[in-house]
């Protein structure tokens, strides 16, 4: 196991450097011209002296390698300079967003299994009866409907239906976790949903593969009760490719925070990459694309090392 | 020589009549399937003929008809400009369709043919670009899309390429294993020692063996596709208003308590589409690939 950690680490060297290296020419590279775009404001051509005063303040007019040099040291350090539109750290507004983001992830993913695993359970045990098409219908749609179209949905009914929206400005769980609850609770479901169709058609998928085992079989033979042949011994089984998912849903789970802390005024990272896009706040964009990317690396690479804990097989593979 | 050519015709009407009983198959095997491929032939139809379907200009202002629910001269009611939304629904599935082929087509094939070189070349070529998909495939997809569409601007085209980077990976991935398993049989061999060229070998003797999951792979991305371009359109980052992306409707119709409908239409179109894809993409992964069945 040891080995198999050392590997997986000093892989994420190179990894991390192609990721920070892709934000960079992405963001600096390509065609478009940042400067200019952050000086026009609204229809007017703008001012090239202005643009020339924009791209110094950015440091956009040293040599490319230059760039590339203080961005990467500046990644390493986590210093990504401060905001063009409120003049604080980005790093500080981070720091104050992030656990925003982490507890809308958080209870995402415990309505995503809770959702999950007794549907997937179910649709696999009674395959082929009306539980196993209302499941397989539910997850189905569940992969379909846009995530933030399933949020308006939500707000919409609860505001015409009843006349309550979750409560508007953020609360720390611990000065008052039930108002905090109430503003997290709705995207969380619409989260939590879009996640568990996918968790839900794969725990279906290797739980009928599963429960065709020898050892199942020999399970019942024994005597054991069908509860415990199910959860003890189907499930625990059945649920090795799916840890594999874990990571796929994280990327799902940024991707919909983006929106999702749009749509319910939530100040997370989100919302914060949203307004620098709008204000074409460079550093703001720099910064928690970045985090995004490099914390997202660090999420796979916990999942992987779960993975091969849990299946000696792909240690050794 | 005419009984030659009649054989021939025959043969030609045998087989299109086995593509029509091989479509009676699909239907009662797999009728999610034939179900998605059913939408896709609606909206494509409607993309087709959007001018004819929705008489109304779905641009054309009003300041009379702001917010008027859904009724005989607008089925689907009119948004907060007084725009008919039947008809930027139906315009809109020209944005939704250009923007998911095109992107699935740039994505896959590029991602493909660079995927083939990669496998069958190997070396340095093939550990550089391999390290670049690594880290490609290791962000988020809609983070990846957004950051492109600031960096280039938002445009139509630039959503589809923005897409397209999404896809080009994984494409690269399947048909570069693909290409290592099958470059190993024993016609290429009979290929090389005939002194068929590289190029030839990899795409006369290669690709074509390689295609099913190329198939696969364009058909399951093609619901995503149009989802990522509704998320950059909703965000503002995708195709400019005032052209009707249904993506783009829906951050209109936000907060309307009091039209409900705006938010409605749009997302049932897009849930449709989306449906559609997958489960056609899922039917014709079923059918190419029968070791997958039924996951």
């Amino acid at each position: 196991m040891k080995q198999y950690i050392a590997r997986r680490l000093l892989l994420m060297i190179p990894l991390i450097f192609g990721v920070v290296s892709i934000v960079f020419v992405v963001l600096n590279i390509l065609p478009g011209d940042v400067a200019a775009s952050i000086a026009t404001q609204g229809e007017e051509e703008p001012d090239p002296a202005q643009i020339e005063a924009i791209r110094t303040a950015l440091g956009l007019d040293r040599p490319l390698h230059q760039q590339y040099w203080d961005w990467l040291s500046g990644a390493a350090r986590l210093d990504f300079g401060d905001s063009l539109v409120t003049g604080q750290s980005v790093m500080d507004d981070v720091r104050r967003r992030l656990p925003v983001t982490i507890q809308l992830g958080i209870m995402s993913l415990i309505i995503a299994w809770a959702i999950a695993l007794p549907v997937g359970i179910l649709s696999a045990v009674r395959q082929d009866s009306w539980m196993d098409y209302v499941g397989r219908s539910f997850a189905i749609l569940g992969l379909a409907m846009p995530t933030f179209w399933v949020g308006i949905l939500i707000i919409l009914m609860l505001s015409r239906y009843f006349n309550w929206i979750p409560p508007l400005g953020y609360v720390g769980f611990f000065d008052d976790p039930s108002s905090n609850l109430k503003q997290f609770i709705f995207p969380s479901l619409a989260l939590g949903w879009a996640l568990s169709a996918t968790k839900a058609r794969m725990i279906r998928s290797t739980m009928l593969e599963v429960l065709r085992e020898d050892f199942i079989t020999t399970a019942r033979a024994k005597g054991l009760r069908e509860f415990v042949v199910i959860n003890r011994h189907a499930l625990k089984n059945a649920m090795i490719p799916v840890i594999t998912l874990f990571g796929f849903n994280i990327g799902l789970l940024i991707g919909g925070s983006v929106l999702i802390e749009q749509i319910f005024t939530l100040p997370g990272i989100g919302r914060f990459l949203v307004t620098g896009l709008n204000s074409r706040d460079f550093p703001v964009i720099q910064g928690v694309v970045l985090l995004i990317v490099v914390g997202y690396a660090f999420v796979n690479l916990f999942v992987d090392l779960l993975y091969g804990l849990l299946d000696p097989r792909i240690r050794y593979a | 020589m005419a009984t030659g050519e009649v054989a021939v015709r025959v043969h030609g009407l045998r087989r299109a009549a086995g593509g029509l009983s091989a479509t009676g198959r699909l239907f009662r095997r797999k009728p999610l399937g034939a179900a998605g491929f059913l939408v896709l032939v609606v909206m494509v139809f409607l993309a087709i003929f959007a001018p004819l379907v929705a008489q109304e200009d779905p641009l054309r202002l009003s300041a009379a008809d702001i917010f008027k629910s859904p009724s005989g001269t607008h089925f689907f009611g009119t948004d907060n400009f007084g725009r008919d939304i039947f008809s930027r629904i139906v315009h809109g599935s020209r944005i939704s369709l250009y923007v998911g082929f095109l992107s699935v087509l740039i994505g896959t094939t590029g991602g493909a043919i660079f995927g083939l070189i990669s496998g069958y070349r190997m070396g340095p070529f093939d550990l550089v670009g391999q390290r670049v998909m690594d880290a490609l495939l290791a962000m988020p997809g809609l983070i990846l899309a957004i950051m492109i569409v600031f960096s280039l601007g938002a445009t139509q085209f630039n959503v589809v390429l923005a897409i397209s980077i999404n896809i080009f990976p994984s494409a690269n991935r399947v048909l570069r294993s693909q290409c290592l398993t099958v470059k190993e049989r024993q016609y290429v061999d009979a290929a090389r020692a005939m002194g068929a060229s590289d190029q030839r070998i990899m795409f006369r003797h290669i690709l074509p063996n390689a295609l099913a999951p190329y198939l696969i792979i364009a058909t399951a991305a093609l619901g995503g596709a149009i989802l990522t371009e509704a998320s950059l359109s909703f965000l503002g980052l995708g195709v400019p208003p005032p052209a009707p992306s249904w993506g783009g409707m829906l951050s209109g119709g936000l907060y309307v308590r009091e039209a409900p409908w705006m938010a409605l239409a749009p997302g049932i179109a897009l849930t449709l589409a989306v449906f559609g894809f997958n489960m056609m993409g899922d039917a014709l992964r079923d059918i190419l690939d029968p070791r997958l069945r039924g996951r």
